[in-house]
């Protein structure tokens, strides 16, 4: 089975997969799905901040926001329009351009990683070969984007809010990667209109511990609670951004958004069996599933308190890391010894090691950190 | 019931030891000279039956002729309590020794009284302003500021 | 080829939303790490000791509202106490009940408050503090009932309490004794076993049993080092000695025991209030006390168990209308004697839940 394959040829290939009678060729459909990506993000992340928030308030025993608009659907727009018209504050002695980039380097990876989500059957920007592979790549951009931000507003708050995300970053990276190789193992392909082609049982039911890994590491990488120490209000007072407002503070909490958006649409392409689904048509259950993975985020989010940064770390390299290739090796084991007629007998077997190993784990495991003798 | 023990009780019990240095001792309060004040609290801390352990709280009192720097001790142990007072006198730079190694609890209140009354601690490690800020003219808490 | 590198100093403080008030840590940090730590009060000081001496004994009941603003029945009892010490009052029974009543229900409020912000500085966004909040406006619903106000009564005066109950107060009373332990309960479920809370508040911040006693440390985090004592049982006032109840202590004197010892203190206070409601005798609840009260020459320190420590005042009167000096002892300054000590070694995001754990209101700091 080739799992990856090099030999990638732009036009040939689009013009491929494009049904024959598609006017413009190649330019037209990367134009229309930039715009349809686009508003597709915009429209997802304004629904996903009001959703959050009505979400959150009603696991707080409290009504979320309800002024704006019926029900406060206009919440969104509200805050929208207040962040555009509020002051520009630059801070005197920061590296200026430095300062100014961060946002964009922070925002624009976040919206690239949509050019390989397959929205319907073919329907995505460009199927890749390399599908997740580009999209692990891409997503690590961000990071640069955060610590140029906690660099470029003079600020130790900020400073120490970066540092806490570089070193978390790229220590959750290599569990994420892990979780991804043993889809990739199931499927043959990197990419993910493969992916999601080759689901005929959702792939979360045949690798569970893949599934856990990857959410929690994605967790990790978008910098949601437990990990969002970065951001942590109650310390640092809001790390890196907190010398950022107006527009430059709305790109920053639409990245934060975004990447949220990111990570539930890769979930949902991995894990979730993307857009296919019985009665509806697959977008709307692409839709779905992408609203269901983004409550358990925000459902983690207003439960459970969060980590410091020795934990994190910590769990990354003590906890995720070896869980992460314990899959891949019973993964690999179990592609190899596939049972054809059974696919149910794995899956019942992959959940009941998942099982062992996570209470495994966590009786071994203990969250430590302690005190530094000083 | 905290016992509140009575002054003479107690100044019987220190008067071999400490000859002279109790002034007067009437109703719960003992009155000693601030000179041996270190002594005293230190033998009080420290000696079987008596063991007070726990500072409750330390306070100033501006008599205009004299301050007046209250202890209120308490034993955990046998449940019993005490106040010792000492005097100081002059208005320009009072000073009475610091009881913070006995009990590290006078810390914060006896740089208060600094800051607020004027009286200085001798022997305490970080005697500065607490409330009000470093160039602050006068100690507000007195009978003779505004 | 080792990195230069040198310690920062940062400050925590005044304007952070953890601090619990204005206050300020200047912090000097190896990376993370906290290598040294001073505190700087004085952001909240008004000089109530100086105002307090130019105002009859009465006027000065609101002024210790203001004191501990999360906490006045128990500012206000202390106060009043202290005043009827020093000049004799003998009050009726029915006032005796009361306050101890409004004294408990306070004390429940302020923890449900502590504990809320402990939980918040952990990083749980806000839940449980929004949960304790919905049992902390029934109690504040009590109050306003009583006396009109939701956070500086003004309730108690010299020589009983200001005015009697409502008739619906007493029905409230009961549905909520009754409804409380299955809250606490569910609160307990929420967090206790949580394993993150664990690992942040577990072995964190350790005071230990002989420092906590000199500094003279007082509430829960004396009790939460191991030492059993309480106010209520080593000095009984007011009526405590009628009633049963139990004093939780911990074990190691970490946040986390501080942090069980308060919740298990609110399970008491539920309990003194049912005894309260049963016992409670008909009756007057103010005695004629002189509008100009002059109290003998002498003076007096009354002390209580408030819920963030033991609380004193020390009147010294000179048969005046106003006290010569009036003198509060503040249980939150007192605890932060040791804030140094249990920083020392742990990280920045230690020094917010250790600083949380000790739930001081700077009100009371600064006066």
């Amino acid at each position: 089975m080739t799992i990856f394959n090099p030999s990638f040829s732009s036009v040939n290939h689009y013009s491929a997969t494009l049904p024959p009678d598609w006017p413009g060729g190649f330019w037209l459909h990367w134009g229309v799905f930039v715009v349809i990506i686009f508003a597709f993000v915009m429209a997802m992340v304004m629904g996903f901040i009001y959703l959050e928030r009505r979400g959150i308030g009603r696991f707080q025993v409290r009504l979320g926001p309800n002024r704006v608009g019926p029900f406060g659907v206009l919440q969104p727009v509200a805050d929208a329009i207040k962040v555009l018209i509020k002051e520009d504050i630059v801070p005197a002695k920061g590296d200026k351009w430095v300062y100014w980039l961060a946002p964009v380097v922070a925002f624009v990876p976040a919206l690239m990683i949509f050019a390989v989500v397959p929205f319907q059957d073919g329907a995505l920007l460009a199927d890749l070969n390399i599908g997740i592979l580009y999209v692990v790549a891409i997503s690590s951009v961000s990071v640069v984007g955060i610590f140029m931000a906690g660099w470029g507003s003079n600020n130790k708050y900020s400073l120490i809010g970066a540092m806490r995300a570089v070193a978390q970053v790229v220590s959750y990276e290599i569990p994420l990667v892990l979780s991804i190789i043993g889809v990739v193992l199931l499927t043959g392909a990197l990419s993910m209109n493969k992916i999601v082609e080759a689901q005929t049982i959702p792939f979360i039911l045949l690798q569970p511990l893949g599934f856990l890994i990857y959410f929690l590491a994605a967790c990790a990488e978008i910098n949601r609670t437990p990990f969002d120490l970065l951001e942590a209000e109650s310390e640092i007072v809001a790390g890196f951004h907190v010398e950022y407002s107006g527009m430059k503070f709305a790109l920053f909490y639409l990245t934060e958004y975004a990447e949220a958006l990111a990570i539930s649409a890769i979930i949902t392409t991995l894990f979730l069996s993307g857009w296919r689904g019985p009665i509806l048509p697959p977008f709307l259950w692409f839709l779905i599933k992408v609203f269901a993975v983004f409550c358990l985020i925000f459902w983690v989010r207003s439960t459970i308190p969060r980590l410091r940064i020795d934990q994190v770390m910590a769990f990354a390299w003590k906890c995720l890391l070896p869980l992460a290739l314990i899959n891949l090796f019973i993964t690999g084991i179990q592609v190899i010894v596939w049972p054809e007629a059974l696919p149910w007998a794995v899956v019942f077997l992959n959940l009941a090691i998942m099982a062992v190993l996570v209470v495994l784990w966590s009786k071994f495991f203990r969250l430590g950190g302690g005190r530094v003798e000083v | 019931m905290t016992l509140a023990l009575s002054g003479e009780d107690v100044a019987a019990k220190l008067e071999p030891q400490f000859p002279g240095s109790i002034i007067e001792s009437r109703g719960n309060n003992l009155l000693v000279k601030s000179e041996s004040l270190f002594d005293l609290a230190s033998f009080l801390k420290t000696a079987p039956g008596l063991d007070f352990d726990y500072l409750t709280s330390i306070t100033a009192v501006d008599y205009y002729d004299y301050f007046e720097v209250v202890y209120h001790l308490t034993s955990i142990k046998h449940n019993h309590s005490l106040v010792v007072k000492t005097r100081c006198y002059g208005r320009d730079n009072p000073t009475v020794p610091s009881v913070v190694s006995l009990w590290r609890g006078a810390d914060f209140q006896e740089r208060e009284i600094y800051d607020l009354m004027g009286i200085s601690f001798d022997g305490h490690p970080n005697l500065k302003r607490i409330f009000l800020w470093e160039g602050f003219q006068g100690h507000p808490l007195r009978k003779d500021y505004l | 080829m080792a990195i230069k590198t040198e310690p920062f100093v940062i400050n925590i403080g005044p304007v952070h939303p953890s601090t619990h008030g204005v206050f300020r840590m200047r912090a000097t940090l190896d990376g993370e790490v906290i290598l040294d730590m001073e505190p700087v009060f004085g952001y909240l000081h008004r000089g109530i000791e100086k105002l307090a001496e130019g105002r009859t004994y009465t006027q000065n009941i609101p002024f210790t509202d203001r004191l501990d603003y999360l906490a006045s029945m128990s500012n206000n009892l202390a106060y009043v106490m202290a005043v009827e010490k020093l000049a004799g009052i003998s009050i009726p029974e029915r006032a005796e009940y009361l306050r101890v009543i409004m004294a408990e229900l306070q004390r429940i409020a302020s923890h449900l408050i502590g504990v809320g912000a402990f939980l918040n500085d952990c990083g749980a966004f806000m839940t449980p503090f929004l949960y304790m909040f919905r049992e902390r406006e029934k109690i504040l619903d009590l109050f306003e009932m009583v006396c009109g106000q939701r956070l500086t009564y003004n309730y108690m005066r010299i020589g009983g309490v200001s005015q009697d109950i409502p008739e619906e107060f007493l029905p409230a009373l009961d549905k909520f004794v009754r409804q409380m332990p299955s809250f606490i309960d569910e609160y307990d479920q929420l967090l206790a076993e949580n394993e993150i809370l664990l690992a942040r508040a577990k072995g964190v911040g350790i005071l230990p049993k002989e420092l906590a006693i000199s500094i003279s440390a007082s509430g829960p985090v004396l009790r939460g080092s191991g030492v059993k004592w309480d106010i209520r049982k080593a000095d009984p006032y007011s009526v405590y000695d009628r009633f049963q109840f139990d004093i939780p202590i911990g074990s190691t004197g970490d946040t986390y025991d501080r942090y069980w010892v308060r919740i298990q203190e609110m399970r008491q206070s539920v309990r003194i209030i049912k005894q309260a409601m049963e016992q409670l005798p008909p009756g007057e609840v103010l005695t004629e006390v002189p509008h100009s009260l002059h109290p003998p020459v002498g003076e007096v320190y009354g002390h209580i168990e408030a819920p963030r420590g033991e609380l004193g005042f020390y009147l010294v009167s000179d048969n005046s209308i106003a006290p010569y000096r009036f003198h509060v002892r503040p249980p939150t300054l007192i605890n932060l004697t040791a804030l140094r000590d249990m920083m020392i070694g742990w990280k920045i995001a230690d020094a917010v839940i250790i600083f949380g754990s000790i739930d001081i209101c700077l009100a009371e700091v600064d006066r």
